[in-house]
């Protein structure tokens, strides 16, 4: 994927959260957005992800500029999948059925199709023993694995993940790191908000940092965990790495 | 112990203490006076049963349309659902039945007492059943209509698939309690001549000069409607339910 984005800027109220930020990508696989809390990164991949409209500013994936009305945007979520920080399934339906709601629901598939599509990634993933179980008797990285499948199950052109690990234990942590780097081999295309920093520069083609509603820093990882230039960023990293 | 059987035994002990308690009271007991008039409590009952069942699905369709009022963005839309359930609550249900029977629909022109008690016991209670709903969709977290909106469902599927079957579970125990409130509500519809089931045990009363005889068949009959509404009511429950 190629991302650009030119003069993004959201407004809540009075307080800019994005501030005229730009980016040029080359063609990645993955892009990582890193930097301090309150920097504006999940409100840009909530806009990345169509579910937010920015006050202004474009966004550009691959020639494909997205629309600013909900129906176009509708249209654009089916084709990509986003997973949340805290999950987000469906309390009320078992693992499998949030899994196939929105095969059903969305991409028109039968029950039946539905059913067979979802049964390779669940075996694939070790999650066929807990699929007829609801959200709430499952771990936290049982969940978000389950949550990264709903999303990949409709074939997404790319994913878009908020903090997917910032809810779990450590350990947990290890399985869903694991199910994000396998995507990372299979070609998947993404982008990541994380504060694993380790891991966001084992994954990544590109990283962007963002603070203050802007991009204090962009490139192959290696130059912007190594970027001295400039203070914030060097000081953020100082912090998280040590 | 079972569930089942502990309600068994608590209803058959509170049952026998309330006959002891029958015993004890002064004067003769006047059955067969009353047993006459059978056929005076059977038809109220029927009338009751009638009278409730519409007014109860169709204050349920008010109290969701009322709810998604209340939700709406549109501040003349909220203003009406808002207006309609502070008048319906403020006011007596006396007074309401009194108006729409002889002021409203005399207006535009429906003769049929039944139909007027039923659309009146209805507004009434789908003015509280509409606050119940608002609660119980506001009471789901707003993440969820997030992951709705992500997997590109459409506002109105998000509703039906994610919103509705979590918040159904939330209201039932409340709906279920304004439902037997309605029931009852029901003997009120007697001030507009309806001859329902409280109004023929008052009668009999009359005729008969036998309170207790009269009145205690009443409270029977209620709990014949209301006991296996909240019976039903807790086995939605049960198959709704799901660790949150």
């Amino acid at each position: 994927m190629r991302l650009i984005i030119k003069d993004l800027t959201q407004k809540f109220g009075t307080t800019r959260v994005l501030d005229k930020l730009s980016i040029e990508t080359g063609t990645v696989n993955s892009l990582v957005l890193v930097g301090p809390s309150g920097g504006g990164k999940s409100t840009l991949l909530r806009i990345l992800a169509g579910l937010d409209i920015p006050t202004s500013g474009t966004v550009t994936f691959d020639k494909t500029v997205l629309q600013r009305d909900e129906a176009n945007l509708r249209l654009y979520r089916r084709t990509v999948g986003t997973v949340f920080q805290s999950y987000n399934l469906f309390p009320h339906l078992s693992a499998r059925e949030n899994l196939i709601l929105p095969l059903v629901h969305v991409h028109g598939f039968s029950r039946d199709d539905a059913m067979a599509r979802v049964e390779e990634p669940l075996r694939r993933f070790q999650l066929s023993e807990h699929a007829d179980k609801r959200p709430a008797e499952l771990s936290g990285g049982q969940n978000q694995r389950i949550a990264i499948l709903r999303a990949m199950v409709v074939k997404p052109n790319r994913l878009f993940l908020d903090e997917p690990t910032s809810a779990l234990d450590p350990e947990m942590t290890a399985e869903v790191l694991d199910m994000i780097e396998g995507l990372k081999d299979s070609g998947t295309d993404f982008v990541l908000v994380t504060h694993a920093m380790n891991f966001a520069r084992r994954v990544a083609d590109e990283v962007a940092f963002i603070g203050d509603g802007t991009v204090l820093s962009h490139g192959p990882a290696k130059t912007v965990f190594e970027d001295s230039k400039n203070s914030r960023v060097a000081s953020f990293f100082e912090q998280v790495l040590r | 112990m079972s569930r089942s059987f502990a309600h068994i035994i608590v209803a058959t002990a509170v049952t026998c203490l309330l006959v002891l308690a029958c015993f004890q009271v002064p004067g003769d007991w006047n059955w067969s006076g009353v047993w006459e008039y059978r056929q005076k409590f059977i038809f109220g009952w029927l009338v009751t049963l009638g009278l409730s069942l519409a007014s109860l699905v169709l204050s349920v369709v008010i109290g969701l349309v009322v709810a998604i009022f209340l939700g709406a963005r549109n501040p003349l839309i909220e203003a009406t659902g808002r207006i309609y359930v502070e008048i319906i609550r403020g006011t007596p249900l006396l007074v309401q039945l009194l108006l729409g029977f002889y002021v409203i629909a005399n207006a535009v022109g429906i003769e049929n007492r039944f139909v007027v008690g039923t659309l009146v016991l209805a507004a009434f209670s789908g003015a509280y059943m509409a606050e119940i709903f608002r609660g119980g969709l506001n009471a789901i977290p707003k993440t969820q209509r997030d992951s709705a909106r992500a997997i590109g469902l459409t506002q109105w599927q998000s509703f039906r698939l994610v919103i509705l079957p979590q918040a159904v579970r939330l209201v039932l125990p409340a709906v279920a309690g304004q439902l037997v409130s309605l029931i009852k509500d029901s003997s009120l519809l007697s001030v507009i001549a309806i001859s329902e089931f409280t109004l023929n045990a008052r009668e009999v009363n009359s005729f008969t000069y036998s309170t207790l005889e009269s009145y205690l068949p009443l409270a029977i009959g209620y709990l014949m409607l209301t006991l296996p509404l909240s019976a039903t009511a807790r086995w939605l429950e049960a198959s709704f339910s799901y660790e949150r």
